[in-house]
């Protein structure tokens, strides 16, 4: 056992290898390239997270009296814009995966460290466009840009954030391929798929969603441009095209998005259960598979955001039996985590409260996705508070608390610093409160009938809409807090040794900081991944 | 057992060590040896593939979507295409693959100056196309056959028809697009191998990008009887 | 006391809303199991098997097929359920009965426009009478709205461009709010108004106090005078187009040799495609009148087609001839667009 005074941070590591500028903006080391993207996302969450501020409060009173309609319609659109396809979407892979991926199959960077490199600069120049469009007035048909009123209705900038989205798209194609071709090709000799940490058998099930998911939208969003730019028909029912086709186009790609958002925290929760219970994840095959299942059927269900647009009520049925069907491997995997916990040995540090927290909002958010598949129910609850509470539980209380377990399990790694786990845990504690009472009292407000999307509402949602604003209070605190305590940690934080939790996996064998190039000779791995009994008899 | 290790040290009692490889001179350091190397930048070349093939196929989604909607009129207005350009520009095309093939080949036997013509040969080819489907798009120009203000057709519903050439138009610029893009790596390939960078040891660039090469081949081939050949057998 | 403080599901106030909310307790049912139990499961674990000792591990558990096999098969038979459920109150939706009031709405920014067949007209604002099944059949003039009536629990998308329906059956009086539920730009939010839903007593004396502004079909033959549809389409059958007299509902044979219904959606498509939509026997030279009438008067011209008097349909073209005459030589017209525009068929909804 390490007391504190015996360690101490390694002298050459990843962060202190290379000092200045070109260093970072021309590196090619994969840590490198995970630290640009925490900043950048953290900086476009901020962006993302101010915007729904300003909608929380608007949404305090029920006339439209805090900003002009226009101005709330932009509001939400970028709230949406920013946090799914700048936030969201890269966040897990584009941190935790090019940081842990290569560690954790014992490789010395990914399969291609320029094509990372320049994955980066794509994302930073479509959120440049992004951006641009956002202070050039905004845009505000939605994060969804359903035509005709993207590509004739609306005088908002729908080129420039559509271009910015579709640019930013090939960031994320780019990190698929990589992770696709690194986890197929530099496995450690020994490291055969069924001995990959769970982690890496859903950052694998998300890059094939990315990468074949992102170039529907790529083209989709390409044909709204051309069609804004030079008013051709595609989608315009004036000249024969059909609205409902874009609808089709747009959700094939976007229902596999919310599994790239939502897959990647389902791994880190695998990790972070084994980790705090130091033992292996119940039915890991199980498990392993659930994502790989979650993947494929996930491209089976777009139609389920259509069942009042006008299909057809036989491919509704279709598409409802599916949804329900995607929806049992997530199930399996509930299921699993929970029965780790039994016979574990569990400890509550702050990566432990985001998992077990992730269970409990993630179990909701799923449930609830049963109403909307059902058909009958759909019809009451679409395009309503409802479906808003919905989501929000998957990509809040699931995704982003996946992300922040990660952030805190990993911390010590990525910096060699220990956090304050007081603090830790109170900001844990704050952000599940926070979140439960922003978000439940949408689902009551959507079953009543309030719409989404709406700048002013009638009288009687208003007490409900004040507890949702008062919980989003709460909750904003609750991400403000690590934002503090993590970054004084840096200066301040106790020194974590290579491995302060005990955890097993390739990453934990090196040192925190880990050096530039991981390891010095690539590992041969012969036991199966969450090999605790064997680490403890190692360790004597 | 007292835990002694040195805080820089890991404890490694559970991971045993590989020697590294020794260096070679196209080895990158992130690998452990060449055949790593080719294995993952080919199957990288081929997980890009299937990217674009859904993003073409967005494209030939709703082509087929409006194909069996407005039958009549995409019969019509396929009709207008420059079908013997069409026709001429798919056996260049084909043939630049089978010149792509053959560099390739030369690559494998280390061939320099082989490699270069045939990669030249295959550029050339490939210009031959680009300049075809430039004329085509003049003649579509003269016909007013370009969406927008001042589009004119005859025999047939206008707003259909611009449906059909606005996806024409998308999908063989895209297409073109492609190829300009493969122009700058054929160029690239054949400056590799001026300066005798490919042996038949190593040659996985010209195989990766003949890859690329024969995909963009295959797009056409699709292209070309779905958008030239509707209802010519009228 | 506590519905009225803290209403947790809107009136019911439609013969279907009480199916919609069974289905939805017993969600909330299942779910709220579920939540329960894996919640009691994980704290009860978290603190049974919670770390006495310092690096101390678990214990090594061995995963039982059984119990991964029952915590699948179970929750697909509870999904299947719900499914089967929830698909019938859809199909139930979907299927309106026969006799409605058709009333006929059209959405645009950021209004509803409601014609009844007597005339009446409403922006924003429609009275039905109670216990009658309603039918509506909705159209948009830019962008696609959506009407939702949370009390009668329907919703359906407006799409421009076709026609869809929705139907509902309204069991008590009163006064309901709508929402348009399709984003649609700047005053999405200020697109709504009420159903009022009254004693067919009241409806009448409301439909008698309306405006006299004469019946949608009074309007729609108006049009079709106005417009010179009956040049061509004349009731005897001598026109250059067929005659359209007992024409709604009924079969139309195509030039191209298929058979289609003639309702709404195809109504619609004949008069704003350029040449018609190829009627067999017929010249496809019926000129287009897009741009020239508005939703509105589309909807009052199919209403106008619905009313003519029920006569045999017309079989055998008996306008101009078609083919070449003797000594000419046979001059291939290309058949305009021989399948009628319905890429989707009006979409029956609720």
């Amino acid at each position: 056992m390490e007391t504190a005074d015996a360690l101490s941070l390694p002298k050459t590591h990843y962060l202190n290898a290379e000092y200045g500028i070109r260093s970072w903006l021309l590196t090619t080391d994969h840590k490198r390239i995970a630290i640009l993207y925490l900043v950048s996302i953290t900086f476009f969450f901020a962006i993302g997270a101010t915007f729904a501020g300003v909608i929380r409060l608007e949404l305090l009173t029920p006339p439209g009296d805090l900003v002009s309609d226009d101005t709330y319609n932009k509001m939400f659109t970028m709230h949406g814009i920013v946090m799914i396809f700048l936030f969201l979407i890269p966040s897990i892979p584009a941190v935790f995966g090019n940081f842990f991926v290569p560690m954790m199959i014992g490789a010395r960077d990914l399969a291609f460290p320029k094509i990372n490199l320049l994955s980066w600069y794509v994302y930073v120049v479509g959120a440049i466009f992004t951006l641009v469009a956002i202070t050039a007035g905004g845009v505000d048909t939605g994060w969804t840009f359903y035509t005709p009123f993207s590509t004739v209705a609306s005088n908002t900038n729908v080129l420039t954030a559509a271009i910015g989205v579709f640019i930013a798209g090939f960031s994320s194609i780019l990190t698929g391929l990589n992770f696709i071709v690194t986890i197929h090709r530099m496995r450690a000799p020994g490291m055969t798929w069924m001995k990959m940490p769970l982690f890496l058998w859903s950052t694998y099930a998300t890059a094939l969603i990315n990468v074949l998911g992102t170039p529907v939208l790529a083209i989709t969003l390409l044909l709204v441009a051309v069609e804004r730019v030079f008013h051709l028909g595609v989608f315009n029912p004036a000249y024969g095209g059909d609205p409902v086709l874009f609808q089709h186009l747009f959700w094939f790609y976007s229902h596999p998005a919310v599994y790239i958002m939502i897959l990647p925290s389902m791994g880190v929760v695998s990790e972070l259960i084994a980790a705090f219970t130091r033992h292996s994840i119940f039915g890991y095959k199980m498990v392993a598979f659930s994502s790989l299942a979650i993947a494929v059927f996930g491209f089976l269900v777009w139609g389920h955001h259509m069942f009042v647009a006008g299909i057809s009520v036989y491919s509704a049925m279709i598409f409802s039996i599916l949804s329900f069907l995607v929806a049992i491997p997530s199930a399996i995997k509930v299921f699993n985590w929970s029965a780790t916990l039994y016979k574990g040995s569990v400890s509550l540090d702050a990566p432990m409260l985001y998992a077990l927290g992730f269970i409990g909002l993630f179990t909701v958010g799923g449930l609830t996705g049963l109403f909307l598949a059902s058909l009958g129910l759909d019809v009451q609850v679409h395009d309503t508070y409802f479906v808003i509470a919905h989501f929000h539980y998957i990509m809040v209380g699931g995704a982003l608390m996946g992300y922040l377990g990660a952030i805190h399990y990993w911390w010590p790694k990525m910096t060699g610093r220990l956090y304050n786990e007081i603090w830790a845990k109170l900001a844990a504690l704050t952000v599940f409160l926070g979140f439960n009472l922003t978000f439940f009292p949408q689902f009551i407000l959507g079953y009543l009938g309030m719409p989404r999307r709406y700048h002013a509402y009638p009288p009687e949602f208003q007490a409900l809409n004040v507890l949702s604003t008062a919980g989003a209070t709460v909750l904003g605190i609750g991400y403000l807090m690590p934002l503090a305590y993590l970054l004084l940690s840096l200066k301040f934080g106790k020194i974590a040794g290579p491995n302060p939790w005990k955890a097993t996996g390739l990453e934990w064998q090196t040192p925190s900081p880990p050096p530039t190039f991981n390891f010095d000779q690539t590992p041969i791995v012969t036991k199966p991944p969450y090999s605790y009994e064997q680490q403890e008899a190692e360790l004597g | 057992m007292a835990e002694v290790a040195s805080p820089q040290e890991p404890p490694t009692s559970h991971v045993s060590q590989t020697p590294h490889v020794p260096s070679e001179p196209h080895l990158m350091h992130h690998f452990d040896d060449m055949e790593q190397q080719r294995e993952a930048a080919t199957l990288g070349m081929w997980v890009f593939l299937i990217t674009e093939v859904l993003f073409f196929g967005g494209l030939f989604a709703a082509y087929m979507i409006y194909r069996v909607w407005y039958p009549t009129t995409f019969g019509v207005a396929s009709r207008q295409l420059h079908l013997y350009s069409g026709a001429v520009m798919t056996v260049v095309l084909i043939t630049s693959s089978l010149t792509m093939a053959m560099a390739v080949h030369a690559a494998a036997n280390g061939l320099r100056r082989r490699i270069m013509g045939f990669l030249g040969l295959t550029l050339f080819l490939g210009i031959v196309f680009v300049a075809l489907k430039g004329m085509e798009y003049y003649h579509e120009y003269l016909e007013h056959h370009i969406p927008g203000h001042g589009f004119q057709i005859e025999g047939t519903d206008p707003n259909h028809a611009q449906i059909f050439f606005s996806l024409y138009f998308i999908m063989t610029g895209l297409h073109a697009l492609h190829m300009f893009i493969g122009f700058g790596i054929l160029l690239t390939m054949m400056y590799m191998a001026w300066r005798n960078y490919f042996s038949a040891k190593w040659h996985t660039p010209v195989e990766v990008a003949g890859l690329y090469w024969h995909f963009v081949d295959i797009i056409w081939i699709f292209l070309f009887p779905l958008l030239y050949l509707v209802d010519r057998h009228r | 006391m506590w519905p009225r403080l803290f209403p947790l599901f809107p009136e019911r106030a439609s013969t279907m809303a009480g199916r919609v909310d069974a289905l939805y307790f017993f969600l909330i049912g299942v779910s709220a199991f579920f939540i329960v139990l894996i919640a009691s499961l994980v704290v009860y674990f978290t603190f049974r098997y919670r770390r006495r000792q310092r690096d101390e591990i678990g214990r090594p558990v061995t995963a039982g097929y059984t119990l991964e096999v029952v915590w699948t098969v179970i929750p697909v038979l509870l999904t299947m359920v719900m499914f089967f459920w929830a698909a019938n109150v859809y199909f139930s939706m979907a299927s309106p009965p026969p006799d409605t009031l058709d009333v006929y709405v059209v959405a645009k920014q950021w209004m509803f426009k409601f014609q009844q067949p007597g005339g009446q007209r409403e922006i924003d604002e429609l009275h039905v009478p109670v216990g009658r099944a309603v039918k509506l059949t909705m159209a948009s003039e830019d962008v696609i709205h959506d009407l939702y009536v949370p009390a009668f629990r329907v919703k359906a998308d407006i799409i421009p461009g076709r026609y869809t329906t929705m139907w509902f059956t309204p069991t008590k009086p009163g006064s309901y709010h709508f929402f348009c539920a399709q984003y649609c730009g700047t005053r999405h939010s200020g697109m709504t108004g009420e159903v009022i839903v009254m004693e067919p007593a009241d409806y009448q004396a409301w439909l008698a106090g309306g405006s006299g502004e004469g019946s949608m079909a009074s309007a729609g033959e108006k049009l079709f005078q106005d417009l010179g549809c009956i040049t061509c389409h004349r009731p005897d059958g001598q026109g250059r187009g067929p005659s359209l007299q007992g024409l709604y509902g009924h079969q139309v044979q195509l030039t191209s040799g298929q058979a289609v219904t003639a309702d709404d959606a195809y109504l619609r498509t004949c008069i704003l495609t350029p040449g018609g939509t190829g009627v067999a026997g017929y010249q496809p030279i019926m000129p287009s009148f897009q741009g020239v009438v508005s939703e509105e008067q589309l909807l009052q011209l199919i209403e106008y087609i619905k009313s003519l008097a029920s006569a045999a349909a017309p079989t055998t073209p008996q306008g101009e001839r078609l083919g070449p005459r003797p000594g000419e030589t046979h001059q291939a017209q290309p058949p305009q667009g021989s399948t009628p525009k319905t890429p989707p068929a009006p979409k029956k909804q609720h």
